[in-house]
């Protein structure tokens, strides 16, 4: 395509984008180079964070993580398609517009807000009422032992699964209302009732498109930084059971970072960083991928 | 057999029906909460004075205002017009080649978790430069601009390929065309997707706690650390102090209004101008 000054300097903004993106991988890796030089998969593998003695192993924090987001991605796929079939099958035309706006202002709190919120109400009622709840279940590891602040891996998964439920919303019910018409008409045709088309016919047939939102929330999950430190309660143990207080990659990066002083755990800590956000970019390119074969498919 | 078929279905509008329910609920809750715990802390010396030490009665969050409003100046001016470079040599000017490879990387970056552009910026200029606003900013504009890239791009597609194509045959040179009547036309959704990203950037806390850092004072320059609102809510509410933590809830109301207020604004205010896009 012909190129004039003013595209030439476009094309400029965008390499220098590139640039920059390949600047910003490369400065995490050389700052984290002292940690994977001395210990290398170690670090990863490493069930110990000992700052004051200088060991540092990351397996606490990649545990959290991924104990975190699969939890709250598991409750956010439950609800958040509910909530989708609700706003593109059941839902009068009426409510549709208002409640799907509902469920785009959560996504617009901010996260410290969700934080705040945490500490002072979700927290206390972890402690006072849900783990009295869960009692009779303390026999399974999953529910084993009390937190007595109410700070624990529960009260994080609780937040992040609230905070990804908007974006598989709003992926599944794009997908569920590109289901053709024709296909649902046929299946009420035979008799189908509703459930039977949503559950045959419609999920089916959006099933990739709303596998590609789960992806996508999953990515949102595992960078979440705020809400989860606020309640998480901040302990290196890794534990089974869901009512300890934990860590994850994000929290002990907002926690440590700016005291870090030693070259060795702040090279450590960016380490932790670098493998947050290569985790999160695979799973972003990912879930969009899943997602936009999707739609184009559809098309 | 009938009669199982009829209570699935049913069980299926109760189970769709309470999801909806589940989710809205923290939402009203976390907005009415901090409305009433909000409310209490709010006057005009809370908005227009500096804080004072923990346990001194009054004080306020006038720095913290301040300070936002250099940040999101300061990520505007940075991450906008880069944005749009961006967004209209991938609209207009594009290589095959490159302008795939530079979809598929933007995409990627538009995931990137806050707390690590902080930690970029930190070990890429707080180490050599010191805690400043700036650096805050370029944390901030790490993870504004891809978001602009592919919301600017969404709102080049729409305008019409005949009003370039008219623009051309009168005679106009391409980059005239471009500034003129594409982005004039396109006006509306940019300025809609950039006021939803300022909602987010004034929102953000994880890039600027190694970065603009904090400051218990007003900053007279960008070369020094700030205080932000959402930064100061941090600070606050994990402070023990039970006069801080109301603070925090002040302070959070008023984040919460101004963000509330900007994404109702797009939603509602702006309709009338993106029509054009949707008579498409």
């Amino acid at each position: 395509m012909m190129r004039d000054k003013f595209g030439s300097l476009t094309l400029l903004f965008s390499i220098l984008f590139l640039i920059f993106s390949a600047i910003f991988i490369h400065e995490l890796f050389s700052a984290s180079s002292l940690t994977w030089g001395r210990l290398g998969v170690a670090f990863v593998l490493g069930q110990r964070w000992d700052p004051l003695n200088g060991v540092y192993g990351a397996l606490p924090f990649i545990y959290g993580t991924i104990v975190s987001s699969t939890f709250a991605l598991l409750a956010a796929a439950v609800l958040g398609i509910g909530v989708a079939v609700f706003l593109s099958e059941i839902s009068p035309r009426g409510l549709r517009e208002p409640l799907s706006a509902v469920v785009e202002l959560i996504a617009a709190i901010p996260s410290v807000i969700i934080g705040l919120w945490g500490i002072f109400v979700l927290v206390p009622f972890v402690r006072d009422y849900l783990q009295t709840l869960l009692a009779p279940l303390s026999f399974l590891p999953l529910f084993s032992g009390r937190s007595p602040s109410g700070l624990s891996m529960l009260a994080a998964i609780i937040v992040l699964s609230f905070m990804i439920t908007p974006i598989v919303v709003t992926v599944s019910k794009d997908c569920l209302l590109m289901v053709p018409r024709e296909l649902k008409e046929a299946a009420y045709g035979l008799g189908a009732r509703r459930y039977e088309v949503i559950r045959h016919v419609s999920i089916p047939y959006a099933k990739s498109g709303i596998i590609g939102g789960l992806i996508l929330g999953y990515g949102r999950a595992i960078g979440e930084t705020m809400a989860v430190t606020m309640v998480i309660g901040n302990s290196y143990a890794i534990s089974p059971s869901l009512l300890s207080p934990a860590h994850t990659m994000a929290s002990v990066l907002a926690n440590e970072f700016a005291e870090a002083t030693d070259i060795f755990y702040l090279s450590s800590l960016t380490a932790i960083a670098l493998l947050l956000i290569l985790i999160s970019l695979l799973i972003n390119l990912a879930g969009r991928s899943v997602v936009m074969k999707w739609q184009r498919s559809v098309r | 057999m009938a009669k199982v078929r009829e209570v699935k279905d049913w069980l299926l509008v109760v189970f769709s029906a309470s999801s909806v329910a589940i989710v809205a609920f923290p939402l009203i809750h976390i907005i009415l909460t901090t409305a009433m715990n909000g409310i209490r802390s709010i006057d005009a010396a809370f908005l227009t004075s500096l804080p004072k030490p923990p346990g001194e009665a009054g004080g306020g969050i006038a720095h913290a205002i301040q300070g936002s409003i250099i940040l999101a100046a300061l990520t505007m001016a940075i991450s906008v017009p880069t944005s749009l470079m961006i967004a209209i040599y991938l609209a207009e000017y594009r290589d095959r080649r490159l302008g795939e490879v530079l979809e598929v990387v933007n995409d990627a970056f538009t995931g990137t978790p806050s707390i690590v552009a902080g930690v970029f910026v930190y070990s890429f200029v707080v180490l050599r430069h010191g805690f400043s606003a700036l650096a805050g900013a370029m944390a901030l504009s790490i993870l504004a601009i891809p978001n602009m890239v592919r919301i600017f791009g969404e709102a080049l597609k729409l305008v019409p390929l005949d009003l370039r194509m008219a623009g051309l045959a009168l005679g106009a040179p391409k980059w005239r065309v471009i500034i003129h009547i594409v982005l004039g036309a396109a006006t509306p959704s940019i300025t809609s997707g950039t006021l939803l990203i300022l909602a987010r950037v004034m929102g953000e806390t994880a890039p600027l706690l190694f970065t603009a850092f904090g400051s218990n004072k007003f900053a007279s320059d960008i070369l020094h650390p700030v205080s932000a609102i959402p930064l100061m809510i941090y600070i606050y509410a994990i402070s023990p102090y039970a006069d801080w933590h109301g603070k925090a809830w002040g302070a959070a109301l008023i984040l919460m209004l101004l963000v509330l207020a900007i994404n109702l604004f797009v939603k509602y205010g702006i309709r009338r101008g993106g029509e054009f896009a949707s008579q498409r």
